[in-house]
C-alpha cells in the first residue's frame, strides 16, 4: 500500500492578545496510507480542529503553523509562519469541511450559488453546469429532495445543511479530506449515508483518504480503519478501530471511550461517569505526560518524563504505565480512580 | 402522577399549497411530571419544530397544547411572557449563544432582571450554578473563551434553572460535547428530575443518550409521530418498521451485536 499523508513534526500555535505563543499542536507525526479513513478523537479543545486547519493548510490569524513537513500524494510543503500555499493546494489536494459550517452558509444565498461560487474560487476547469449536475447526483446520494439546491438555508434543517455542506467541499474531488464533525446533527441513518457516500469516493478513487473528527465514538469505530486520539495538542494513541474500542493501549483513550452511551438494556439503568477535571490549558501544559493530573494509573516517571511513542508509525501510544506492563489491559476503574479528588 | 404538558395532535405547516412543507403532522403525547421524555427520528423529521411549538415560539396550525391544566395553544402576550418562565430551552451550539465580551456574571444578570426581588435573583443565581457543579465564585468572572464547550453548556442550563422552569427542554443540547462531557451534562439532567422533580424533554438523534436519561421515547419520522412509549419499550421491543430501521442504524461500539465487553 503507498502512503497519501506523510506529515511529520507539525507544530503551530495561536498567538495570544497580549503575545504569548500557545502551542496548540507539539511536535504531531501522521501518516496515513492510501484508501484509508483515519478517525480523529479526543475531548474539546485538544486540538482536533487545530491540527486539521494545520493539515489542510487553512490556518488564519491568531493560529500560525511553525514548523513540520507535510507531503499528500507526493507534493510536499514545508511549514513556517509565511504559510504560502500553492494555489491547488486547497480544494484539490486538501479539502477541509470545517466544523460549525452549519451556521456560516450566507443566509441570502441559495444553495445552487454556492456551488458556483466554489468553482469560481478555484478557478476550476469544470464548467458550472457540471459542477451543478455533479452537487444535484451527490445530493441525491444523500437523500436530499431536489428542492435543497435552490433552497435558502434557513428553509433547510440541521442536517440537511451538514449534508449540503458535505457535497460542496468535495466537490473538486480532493485527494485528502478532512471532515471535522461533519454529522454532528445528522441522525444515524443520515450519517449512515454520508459515510458511505465518503466510502463509495475512496472506492472510485476520486478521493484517496479521509481524516474524519468527531465525538461520536461508536460512529467512529464504525466508519475509521484507524483512530488517533488527541490529548492536550499531542497525539498520545494511534490504533485500529477494534484495538482502540476494545483494548486501547492509553488511559485517556479507555476512559474517553468508557464515557459512550449504547442503547443496550444496561444503559436504562447504569450510571455512567465522565473524566473529571478538563484538559489543561495549552499555555501551561502540566509536566511529563499531560494526562497525569486526571489520570488514577499516574507514577513518579508520569510528572517528570515525557512517555516516548511505544509502536511503529502507524500504531502507537505514548504511556509510561503501558511501557512497563505490555501484556496488561488497562481498568477504567483503575484510571477513573482520582475522579473524587480531581477538581471540576 | 400527573401530566405536566397534554398535546393533542398538534400541527405545523410551513408555506401553502404547493411549497407547503408539513414539518409536524399531528403530534398527540404527554410529558408526565419529574420525568424525562426523548424525541427521536431523523433530521428533517421535525423535533426541533415539535420543540418551538411545545415553547410557544412558533404558532401551530392545528391541535392543542394543555400545560398544568391551562390551555396555551394561543397565548396573549402577557400570557406568554408567564409561559416563558416555565418552560426553559437550551440549544444544540453552546458557542454562539455567547456574546465574546461579556462575562458569565453578566450573561446570567440579564436573565436575573426577569426575577423581581434582587436578593432572591441572586440567591438563584448561585443555586443555578451549583445544580450544574459550579461555584459561583469561580465561574462568574470568566469569559466563553475561558470555558470548554461542556461549561457553556452547562451554563446555559443553569441560565435555564434560573428561572426554576417546570419544564426544561433540551434540543440537541449535547450532540456537539465530547463523551466525556456529554455524560456530565446528562447527569445534571437526571439529577435535576431525582432532586428537584424537573420535567426534562431531550430532542436528540443519539438513541444511546435517549436511553441513558429518559423513561419515555417519541419516534418521530417526516413529520409523524410513529410510535411513542417506555424507552425499555421503544428500544428493546420496538413495533414500527422505521423505528426498527433507526436501532438497525446504531453503530455498534463493541463487537457486531454491541455487547458491551468490561
Ligand atoms: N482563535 C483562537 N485563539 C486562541 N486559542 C484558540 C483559538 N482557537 C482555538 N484555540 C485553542 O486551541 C486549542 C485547541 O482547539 P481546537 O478547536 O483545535 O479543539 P478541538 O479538539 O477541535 O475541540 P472541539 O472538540 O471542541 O471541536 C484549545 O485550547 C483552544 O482553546
Ligand atoms: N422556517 C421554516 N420555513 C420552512 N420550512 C421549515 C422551517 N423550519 C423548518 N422547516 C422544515 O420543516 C421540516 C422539519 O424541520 P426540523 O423541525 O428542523 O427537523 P429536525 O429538528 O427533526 O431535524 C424540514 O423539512 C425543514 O426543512
Ligand atoms: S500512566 Fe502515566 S504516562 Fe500513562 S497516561 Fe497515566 S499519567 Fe500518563
Ligand atoms: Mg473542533
Ligand atoms: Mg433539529
Amino acid at each position: 500500500m503507498s502512503r497519501l499523508l506523510e506529515a511529520t513534526n507539525l507544530n503551530a500555535a495561536y498567538l495570544t492578545p497580549e503575545g504569548r505563543e500557545v502551542k496548540a499542536v507539539d511536535d504531531v507525526s501522521l501518516y496515513i496510507d492510501e484508501g484509508e479513513i483515519l478517525g480523529c478523537a479526543g475531548e474539546s479543545g485538544c486540538g482536533k480542529s487545530t491540527l486539521g486547519n494545520v493539515l489542510a493548510l487553512t490556518a488564519r490569524p491568531p493560529l500560525y503553523p511553525i514548523s513540520g513537513r507535510i507531503t499528500i500524494d507526493g507534493q510536499t510543503i514545508s511549514l513556517d509562519r509565511e504559510n504560502k500555499v500553492p494555489r491547488t493546494w486547497r480544494g484539490e489536494v486538501v479539502s477541509m469541511l470545517p466544523q460549525g459550517a452549519l451556521n456560516s452558509l450566507s443566509p441570502t444565498a441559495r444553495i445552487r450559488n454556492l456551488v458556483g461560487d466554489v468553482m469560481k474560487a478555484h478557478d476550476a476547469k469544470m464548467g458550472k453546469d457540471e459542477a451543478l449536475d455533479r452537487a444535484r447526483d451527490r445530493m441525491k446520494e444523500l437523500g436530499l429532495p431536489p428542492r435543497a439546491l435552490d433552497a435558502y438555508p434557513h428553509e433547510l434543517s440541521g442536517g440537511m445543511k451538514q449534508r449540503v455542506i458535505t457535497v460542496i467541499s468535495t466537490l473538486l474531488n480532493p485527494k485528502l479530506l478532512i471532515a471535522d464533525e461533519p454529522t454532528s446533527a445528522l441522525d444515524v441513518s443520515s450519517q449512515r449515508a454520508l459515510v458511505e457516500m465518503l466510502r463509495e469516493m475512496l472506492n472510485q478513487g476520486i478521493m484517496k483518504g479521509v481524516i474524519f473528527v468527531t465525538h461520536d465514538l461508536p460512529l467512529l469505530k464504525s466508519i475509521s480503519d484507524r483512530i488517533a486520539v488527541m490529548y492536550a495538542g499531542q497525539i498520545v494513541e494511534v490504533a485500529s478501530a477494534e484495538t482502540i474500542a476494545d483494548n486501547a493501549r492509553h488511559p485517556y483513550s479507555t476512559a474517553l471511550l468508557n464515557a459512550v452511551l449504547a442503547p443496550e438494556p444496561d444503559t436504562l439503568v447504569k450510571r455512567v461517569e465522565g473524566i473529571r477535571g478538563a484538559p489543561p490549558s495549552l499555555a501551561k501544559p502540566p509536566s511529563g505526560c499531560r494526562f497525569h493530573p486526571r489520570c488514577g494509573l499516574v507514577m513518579d516517571i508520569c510528572s517528570a518524563k515525557q512517555p516516548a511513542p511505544v509502536g511503529t508509525d502507524l500504531e502507537f501510544a505514548c504511556c509510561h504505565w503501558t511501557a512497563q506492563h505490555p501484556d496488561q489491559v488497562i481498568r477504567v476503574e483503575d484510571v477513573l480512580a482520582r475522579n473524587d479528588e480531581v477538581e471540576e | 402522577m400527573a401530566a405536566l404538558l397534554k398535546a393533542n395532535n398538534i400541527q405545523k405547516t410551513f408555506g401553502h399549497g404547493k411549497n407547503a412543507v408539513h414539518a409536524v403532522k399531528g403530534a398527540t403525547f404527554e410529558l408526565e411530571e419529574g420525568t424525562i421524555t426523548a424525541v427521536v427520528g431523523e433530521s428533517g423529521s421535525g423535533k426541533s419544530t415539535l420543540a418551538r411549538l411545545v415553547l410557544g415560539l412558533l404558532p401551530s396550525t392545528g391541535g392543542t397544547l394543555e400545560f398544568d391544566g391551562r390551555d396555551v395553544t394561543k397565548l396573549s402576550f402577557m400570557e406568554s411572557q408567564r409561559y416563558w418562565r416555565d418552560v426553559q430551552a437550551v440549544f444544540q451550539d453552546p458557542f454562539s449563544a455567547f456574546n465574546q465580551f461579556f462575562t458569565v456574571q453578566r450573561l446570567l444578570g440579564r436573565s436575573m432582571k426577569l426575577i423581581e426581588d434582587k436578593k432572591e435573583a441572586t440567591e438563584r443565581m448561585h443555586e443555578a450554578l451549583g445544580h450544574v457543579g459550579f461555584e459561583a465564585s469561580d465561574v462568574l468572572k470568566k469569559h466563553p473563551h475561558e470555558l470548554s464547550g461542556g461549561q457553556r453548556q452547562r451554563i446555559m442550563i443553569a441560565r435555564a434553572l434560573m428561572m426554576r422552569p417546570k419544564l426544561l427542554l433540551a434540543d440537541e443540547a449535547t450532540s456537539m460535547l465530547d463523551a466525556s462531557l456529554r455524560v456530565n451534562v446528562l447527569n445534571v439532567l437526571r439529577d435535576l428530575r431525582d432532586n428537584l422533580g424537573t420535567t426534562v424533554m431531550i430532542i436528540t438523534h443519539d438513541i444511546g443518550q435517549a436511553c441513558y436519561v429518559a423513561e419515555q421515547m417519541l419516534v418521530m419520522e417526516k413529520g409523524d409521530m410513529v410510535e411513542q412509549g417506555s424507552s425499555k419499550e421503544v428500544v428493546f421491543n420496538p413495533q414500527h418498521t422505521y423505528t426498527k430501521q433507526l436501532l438497525a442504524d446504531v453503530p455498534k461500539l463493541h463487537g457486531e451485536l454491541g455487547e458491551m465487553v468490561h
